[in-house]
């Protein structure tokens, strides 16, 4: 397995488990505590704070090592909610089909139809703002997309030889679904669950940054740059460090993506382009 | 073309009419999840029952959410969405302005981002498999990750702050020349182009990779025409079908892009209402903007399946 790792496959590992160390262990990490105010407004980076301090004096690195342990928490549970919901019902679709499957694709499509951030946007005008809810907001819109390929790769899968032997069997449908279909159904479920991780840590980033995700003083790395904007035109750049903390973990994770996916397939015998 | 042409696209059409029924119920569905109260959350806790009442009774929430539901659209449809909880504002007056500079900017972004898009990816496919290829698609790919603000401000440092060329944000009135709103508007353009050119690009490479696979692209190569050639007189424009799609996709996302992007350049567009007003929980003013977001990116998308049906007589007759 080692000797199949391309050098960007390497870079994204690299950085995907650098960051977890960091979301892991935050409290041991973290050279101050993360609502102290600890120097001046936006100091420059010293040996004191390695990286400044932030639009009200606290430690930049710190709150960074601490906006990791949020947004990966975050963007993770929503991601892994999302896959139950969205797995169960796109498998359960495709082995029921008829109307049930009729009626929750149509449903999934309505979904669809408008932009994930618009949506959100509605639903959050009238909820409560805490994490709980941010997680439901948005493991329910991330869903819909996981359902799609989820019963899509299932419908391939449900009308194999080995399913109807199962059915014929006797077996219910919850053991279609977890012992015929989703061995079968794995790796592009993988895949897939990198993807829509990489996307839940920028919208949940988008979402703090408007204003609307997390709620200060906890911080993840979007309302770190939302509390750091104004020094820009200044020629601050805190406000840069935790948005490059998202854009690098998004790359690393599509990297690794990228390499599971070229992996797999040439597993299956298909050509994978290098 | 005729009969049966004509149909199909009436009833795509009719479709999306359903549709955009169907989100309507969604949008107004969507902020009635809580039974929370507004007129509750307006007054405060200590307000007496008689000025809940009172102010229930003006916003028109005393009615049962149907009723509520066909007002609200009824109104809608003639282009009026009520008055804003919060400053008791005409919310379709202010949504109209807003709307016009939204469009501008889309527009604009969408006029550089389109044709640099479907060059860069006939010019990554005549060099494919080059270093000139690979640059791009790593650049590429890089930019699809940047979230919007990220990408916003990075610019902003580098032409507000370093180079001093544009202003960091778009302030544009009326009394101002086109040419002066172009050039206020010139950085969350580019942060837009930034964001949806790498996609846009990246469908044109692998639409018109595609086609080159075809045998009638082997017959030309062996008729010796020149690579160049092939690519712009014989790949492109069987390609194209499949890139109208991926551009009415992409103008479809710029108009949701801008909303992140309008709040990091202040610019007094939809999106900066919609996310203003969002976290003063003017429901209202949420609703409208929401159903006039999905209504421009659901027509888009309209679009994108009509070209499609038009540019590819194959699909005007579904089997």
């Amino acid at each position: 397995m080692l000797r199949r790792l391309t050098p960007s496959a390497a870079i994204g590992l690299f950085g995907v488990g650098f960051y977890l160390f960091l979301a892991i262990f935050a409290p041991l990490l973290a050279p101050y505590p993360v609502f102290e105010v600890v120097g001046k407004v936006w100091e420059p980076p010293s040996w004191a704070f390695p990286l400044g301090t932030d639009n009200i004096g606290r430690d930049l690195l710190s709150r960074l090592i601490w906006g990791a342990q949020i947004t990966i928490l975050v963007a993770g549970a929503a991601t892994l909610l999302s896959f139950a919901i969205g797995v169960l019902l796109g498998f359960f679709a495709a082995i029921i089909r008829g109307w049930v499957d009729q009626l929750l694709s149509r449903m999934i499509d309505l979904l669809m139809a408008i932009p994930t951030l618009i949506f959100a946007l509605v639903v959050l005008s009238v909820l409560p703002t805490d994490l709980y809810v941010l997680i439901l907001v948005m493991a329910a819109l991330d869903s819909t997309r996981v359902f799609r390929i989820s019963r899509a790769v299932a419908v391939d899968v449900a009308v194999m030889d080995f399913v109807e032997a199962a059915r014929l069997r006797g077996e219910g449908w919850g053991w279609i679904m977890s012992r015929e279909i989703l061995p079968n159904a794995l790796s592009p479920l993988l895949a897939e669950f990198g993807l829509r991780f990489a996307f839940a840590v920028l919208f949940l980033s988008t979402l703090s940054f408007l204003g609307l995700g997390v709620q200060p003083p906890v911080a993840d790395w979007g309302s770190m740059v939302k509390e750091n904007k104004d020094g820009i035109v200044f020629g601050i750049s805190a406000a840069l460090i935790p948005g490059t903390a998202i854009a690098t973990l998004a790359i690393c994770v599509n990297l690794v993506v990228d390499w599971v996916l070229n992996r797999t397939t040439s597993l299956k015998g298909g050509r994978g382009d290098a | 073309m005729g009969g049966p042409l004509v149909r199909m696209i009436a009833q795509r059409i009719a479709l999306g009419i359903l549709l955009l029924w169907a989100v309507s119920i969604l949008i107004f569905a969507g902020t009635q999840i809580l039974p929370g109260d507004v007129a509750t959350a307006m007054l405060g806790q200590q307000a007496t029952p008689a000025a809940i009442a009172n102010i229930r009774a003006e916003l028109g929430l005393d009615k049962p959410i149907p009723v509520r539901y066909f007002e609200w659209l009824a109104g809608a449809v003639q282009g009026d969405f009520g008055k804003s909880y919060t400053n008791r504002q005409d919310i379709a007056t202010n949504i109209g302005r807003r709307l016009g500079n939204t469009l501008f900017l889309a527009a604009a972004a969408a006029v550089i981002a389109v044709p640099l898009a479907i060059v860069l990816g006939v010019l990554a496919v005549r060099y494919r498999n080059t270093l000139f290829d690979r640059f791009i698609s790593i650049v590429t790919l890089s930019a699809v990750s940047l979230p919007e603000f990220f990408a916003g401000y990075l610019l902003i440092v580098l032409f507000a702050v370093k180079l001093r060329w544009f202003p960091s944000t778009a302030t544009i009135r009326d009394s101002m020349s086109f040419g002066q709103q172009l050039y206020a508007i010139a950085l969350p353009t580019l942060t837009l182009v930034l964001v949806v050119v790498g996609h846009m690009m990246r469908m044109t490479r692998a639409a018109v990779l595609n086609v080159l696979s075809s045998a009638y692209i082997e017959t030309a190569e062996l008729k010796g025409i020149s690579p160049s050639r092939i690519i712009w007189k014989h790949a492109l424009p069987n390609a194209l079908a499949p890139i109208v799609n991926v551009v009415a996709l992409n103008l479809a996302y710029l108009v949701v892009g801008v909303v992140v992007v309008e709040v990091i350049f202040v610019y007094p567009g939809m999106g900066q209402y919609m996310v203003d007003h969002v976290s003063k929980r003017d429901v209202p003013v949420v609703q409208a903007c929401g159903l006039v977001f999905a209504s421009v990116y659901i027509v888009l998308n309209l679009i994108a399946d009509l070209a499609a049906v038009l540019a590819n007589p194959r699909l005007r007759h579904p089997r």
